[in-house]
């Protein structure tokens, strides 16, 4: 790579990083679930951890206990993930818009989670259909792990029921990056 | 109101640091698979090795986060029973988990509380870890009833205050 090509490309690179900060704090991506929520979801899920949690399996304590059955609060992002197809649909669709974004505009093809937040506010009841938005709160500087060389960033998801009401704000931590540029011990 | 379902588990029954009963599970290919799925992460490298080991650089597919979540609230809700009310989880996935690991997810109670509107929580550190290499850590606060006849799902708009 010739030194000017090199130039360019640090210039392209430096635009595209103050692009998507400038994205920090905006609220992107309004969206509502593709489906109502559903019991056999719930079961699906359960079975998948072997959750023998009676409110999920046990009509007559989920009637007690909340006034008829709930999903358990850990599967609020199940809810708004996309089918992997859907008639008329010619791109795939992305959860997490803002971390695909990212790792597109900033040239990391690989990216992992590292930590992830969940608050829970009003439970997720069958039928709701649940609306989100995103919210880039933060980029870091260049950081090299051993996975490779990229960078962090923070994105909230906030989620809410078809009465507006709060249901959940989470937070993730992604480290988007190229691999084998990580210094070698 | 009192309730004819008994909470297997009050606040004034914990005390700090003690340990959560252990669970170990042996995670085959299924486990990722049916957990993938189960939380509709269709991304391939928790279901197609080759991806996983390609594009990943990871030795085999592996449990994706979402499932991971599901793990530690069933650990913890065996724990406390129906009545415990998850408030908020903290992950930090240090390492993978993948298909012949056998994972362990062991817990420490970290504090007890009742906040200004009268809610039990305790906080847990839960690990989850292989071969006792820790692969994510979990902060959880749960709340508790307090009582026999108390339940936290029955708390609404400002009776419910999920962040410490």
């Amino acid at each position: 790579m010739t030194a000017t090509s090199s130039a360019g490309a640090g210039a392209a690179a430096a635009a595209a990083l103050d692009e998507m900060r400038a994205l920090i704090g905006q609220e992107q991506y309004h969206e509502v679930g593709e489906f109502p929520v559903e019991r056999s979801y719930v079961w699906t899920s359960c079975a998948s951890v072997e959750n023998g949690n009676p409110l999920y399996w046990d009509d007559a304590v989920a009637d007690e206990l909340t006034g008829g059955p709930v999903a358990p609060p850990s599967m609020v992002s199940v809810w708004f993930r996309p089918h992997h197809w859907a008639p008329g649909r010619t791109v795939e669709a992305l959860p997490l818009q803002v971390h695909f974004d990212l790792k597109a505009a900033l040239g990391l093809p690989e990216a992992v989670m590292t930590d992830n937040t969940i608050e829970f506010h009003t439970p997720v009841r069958m039928g709701d259909v649940l609306r989100t938005h995103q919210v880039l709160r933060s980029v870091s500087d260049e950081k090299t792990t051993k996975l490779g060389t990229g960078r962090f960033w923070v994105i909230d998801v906030v989620y809410a029921n078809q009465d507006g009401e709060l249901v959940a704000v989470e937070s993730y931590t992604g480290f988007g990056y190229r691999r084998g540029e990580a210094v070698s011990s | 109101m009192s309730t004819a379902v008994v909470p297997q588990l009050l606040l004034d029954d914990v005390t700090v640091g003690e340990s959560l009963p252990a669970l170990d599970y042996e995670v085959t290919a299924t486990t990722v698979v049916l957990g993938a799925l189960a939380t509709r992460d269709w991304r391939p490298m928790h279901h197609d090795k080759d991806f996983a080991v390609e594009r990943n650089g990871t030795q085999d597919i592996f449990l994706n986060t979402p499932n991971q979540a599901a793990w530690f609230e069933r650990y913890l809700t065996d724990w406390t029973g129906p009545h415990g009310r998850l408030a908020r989880v903290t992950f930090r996935m240090k390492g993978s988990v993948f298909p012949g690991d056998t994972m362990s997810l062991t817990g420490v109670v970290e504090s007890t509380s009742v906040d200004d509107v009268g809610c039990g929580f305790v906080t847990v550190a839960v690990t989850l870890s292989v071969d006792g290499d820790v692969k994510t850590t979990c902060a959880a606060r749960v709340a508790l009833p307090r009582t026999a006849d108390d339940n936290p799902w029955a708390r609404k708009g400002d009776q419910w205050r999920p962040a410490p």
